[in-house]
């Protein structure tokens, strides 16, 4: 027990007096910190980003076509398939298709008939998506997966 | 009991009755405890006792009425804001946050609401309007050196109201749910992903990625739908309104306590700055207490110098002004409105883009950044350009007088060649990109983190600081550079909202006019 003749490092009253403060400011930030987690979405409520697009042999060596409603470019080589997206990755807007490969609307990029940036602001070129077969023999896009450039599956 | 008072049954009735004829004065006298306001003290009580009017001091000083103090921007600016209330709350009754439904609501208001098509074009105008009178009121307070001690506070307010002012904006364009709300919002989102750009660049976006994270917070989703709907109504019609009006309030109420509106010291009659001015009691009475606070408290008195001399009643002189402001302003909206009908294009479509996808015009400068980069323009550049003239009023200390336009013939001069230099060099940054192209087109390898940073947007943004602080070494003066830097900032965004707007056609093309733009 402190002598009443040592000072005590912080008094009785102004330890209260700070722990009282800081109980209410970590109740705060708590509570804080729960309100912010809120607005953060767990489950994103999308459609599956997965998707059939029909049998290969819908897509004959060297036709190119679009899918629809999907954004996403089919290309069918000699080499196999591969699914390009055409959503730019600049800012998201859906790119068109020029002779030289695709152009973008909103800010003027281009891309090469690989996807790779020609010229504008896109910091990257356009993502290949992979492409797989379904059970029932089905080919499938699965648009959340990115493949490096260059890669062709084979049916 | 036995003391109990006998009450006479006929006096009750009396009493009634005479009550009930009283009923008009008890009742207003009850509300605003004083009677009407005949005469000036009696006007200068019912400012000061009004919860609605007591932010008005009760007597101005009368250089707050001429109409180049403030050209009543600020005025102006809550006026705008009171008409998108109103319209805003009626719009509410017809309208649904619902992809299915929204669009179908907005044109249900263009047609078949009973003046629905009028409401709507008056909260759209209001709105354009409200953005156009702010960076008025701001490019006002900036040139008479009003941000200064003892306002740089106000200042600070004044940025934070122009932030949700856009941002109540850009939340209500995406509520039509037509392609040119619902690709200008995707554009929007990608810029708050854009920070991507650089994660990318550094390959570190998979543990780290607060693009990503932003837009989701924005979204609620991968891509514009009904959870973004949502949130932007949210916004739009709860949060930044409420978030608006509380900091109005004290933007308002920062007004008295820093002094009123700052003025020349040519005019001021009485007391040095810091010293608090004699206690002349107001007019109208030597028993008015209204001075006692201050008199206690040991600190500069909110009524900076004011004699009464000076000064004139606030109402009617400061109430009647403002009112001119007011209706005046829903005058334009209105006349604005009949004549022009706000745009609704074809109902949102996630697979064909808007070609030009072009955000509201106030934006346009900024997509014209964002087409050199995402992320330098969309994100670095803006926050660059906020901090900088948020920090103004603690940088720039030099101790003068407000309420001279430029601070006096030096000032204009440096404004004068800030303006020339500011245009040419945003001129010269967008031609050249136009005629020669950039980095990639000259090297095709080039580093992708290169391309980020070195982009005519950042540079323009650096020959602008250089510029200042040529300026604030070359004169020794913080309060020029501070002019040169504003200056410059100013017409930047002027000259890059102009090829925003007019001079970039399908695919970001650069065309003299848009009757040149190809037809398809």
């Amino acid at each position: 027990m402190a002598g009443r003749l040592e000072p005590e490092p912080i008094a009785r009253r102004d330890f209260l007096g700070l722990a009282g403060w800081w109980t209410a400011a970590l109740a705060v930030l708590g509570s804080l910190a729960g309100m912010v987690r809120l607005p953060n979405p767990r489950v994103l409520p999308e459609t599956s980003r997965r998707f059939r697009i029909g049998r290969s042999r819908d897509y004959p060596v060297g036709s190119m076509q679009v899918v629809p409603d999907k954004n996403v470019l089919l290309v069918s080589r000699r080499e196999g398939f591969a699914a390009i997206s055409m959503v730019c990755t600049h800012l998201g807007c859906i790119v068109d298709r020029s002779e030289t490969g695709f152009a973008c609307p909103c800010h003027g990029s281009s891309f090469a008939k690989d996807g790779s940036v020609v010229a504008g602001p896109a910091p990257r070129g356009l993502r290949w998506l992979e492409v797989s077969r379904s059970i029932d023999g089905r080919l499938t896009v699965d648009s959340g997966r990115e493949v490096p450039a260059g890669t062709w599956f084979r049916a | 009991m036995a003391g109990m008072k006998r009450f006479d049954q006929k006096r009750g009735l009396a009493a009634f009755l005479a009550n009930l004829r009283r009923l008009p004065d008890t009742l207003s006298y009850s509300i605003f405890r004083h009677g009407r306001p005949r005469s000036e003290r009696g006007r200068s009580q019912a400012v000061f006792s009004s919860l609605f009017l007591h932010l008005h001091p009760t007597r101005v000083h009368v250089r707050t009425l001429g109409l180049t103090a403030t050209f009543g921007l600020g005025i102006a600016a809550l006026s705008f804001f009171i008409i998108l209330l109103v319209t805003g709350i009626l719009l509410m009754v017809y309208y649904t946050p619902s992809t299915e439904l929204a669009y179908n609501s907005m044109k249900d208001i263009h047609y078949v609401v009973p003046s629905g098509r009028l409401i709507r074009n008056v909260h759209r105008w209001g709105a354009h309007l409200m953005v156009i009178v702010v960076m008025l009121h701001m490019c006002r307070v900036f040139y008479t050196a009003s941000y200064k001690a003892p306002r740089e506070f106000n200042w600070l307010l004044g940025m934070a109201l122009f932030v949700v002012t856009l941002a109540l904006s850009f939340t209500g364009y995406l509520l039509p749910w037509d392609q040119l709300a619902y690709w200008a919002i995707t554009i929007g989102a990608n810029i708050a992903s854009s920070p991507r750009e650089l994660t990318d660049a550094l390959g570190i976006t998979q543990w780290f990625d607060p693009g990503g994270l932003q837009k989701e917070l924005l979204l609620g989703a991968g891509e514009v739908g009904q959870d973004a709907l949502t949130r932007f109504y949210l916004l739009h019609v709860m949060l930044l309104p409420i978030v608006l009006v509380m900091l109005a309030s004290v933007h308002f109420w920062r007004i008295r306590k820093d002094g009123g509106l700052g003025r020349p010291q040519a005019e001021q009659t009485s007391g040095a700055v810091g010293q608090a001015p004699d206690l002349v009691p107001p007019p109208g009475g030597e028993n008015d207490k209204t001075w006692s606070l201050m008199a206690v408290v040991r600190d500069r008195s909110a009524a900076t110098d004011n004699e009464p001399g000076d000064t004139v009643a606030t109402w009617p002189y400061l109430l009647r002004g403002e009112l001119v402001v007011f209706m005046l302003c829903t005058l334009a909206c209105l006349v604005l409105g009949v004549l022009y009908d706000a745009p609704l294009k074809e109902i949102a479509n996630p697979n064909v883009p808007e070609n030009p996808a072009k955000a509201p015009w106030y934006f346009l400068g900024l997509q014209e950044m964002v087409s050199y980069s995402a992320f330098m323009g969309g994100l670095v550049i803006p926050a660059v350009a906020m901090v900088g003239l948020a920090l103004i009023p603690y940088l720039d200390r030099e101790a003068e007088p407000a309420g001279v336009y430029m601070s006096g013939r030096a000032g204009r001069k440096i404004a004068l060649q800030s303006l020339a230099f500011a245009v040419l060099l945003a001129v010269a940054w967008v031609a050249i990109p136009v005629n020669f192209g950039w980095l990639r087109n000259w090297f095709p390898g080039i580093p992708q983190i290169v391309i980020i940073f070195v982009n005519p947007g950042s540079l323009l943004t650096l020959g602008y600081a250089a510029w200042s602080l040529v300026i604030l070494r070359n004169t020794g003066s913080t309060r020029l550079g501070a002019i040169a830097l504003f200056t410059c900032f100013v017409a930047g965004f002027v000259v890059m909202t102009y090829v925003g707007m007019e001079l970039r056609g399908p695919n970001w093309d650069f065309y003299w006019s848009r009757s040149h733009w190809p037809v398809h």
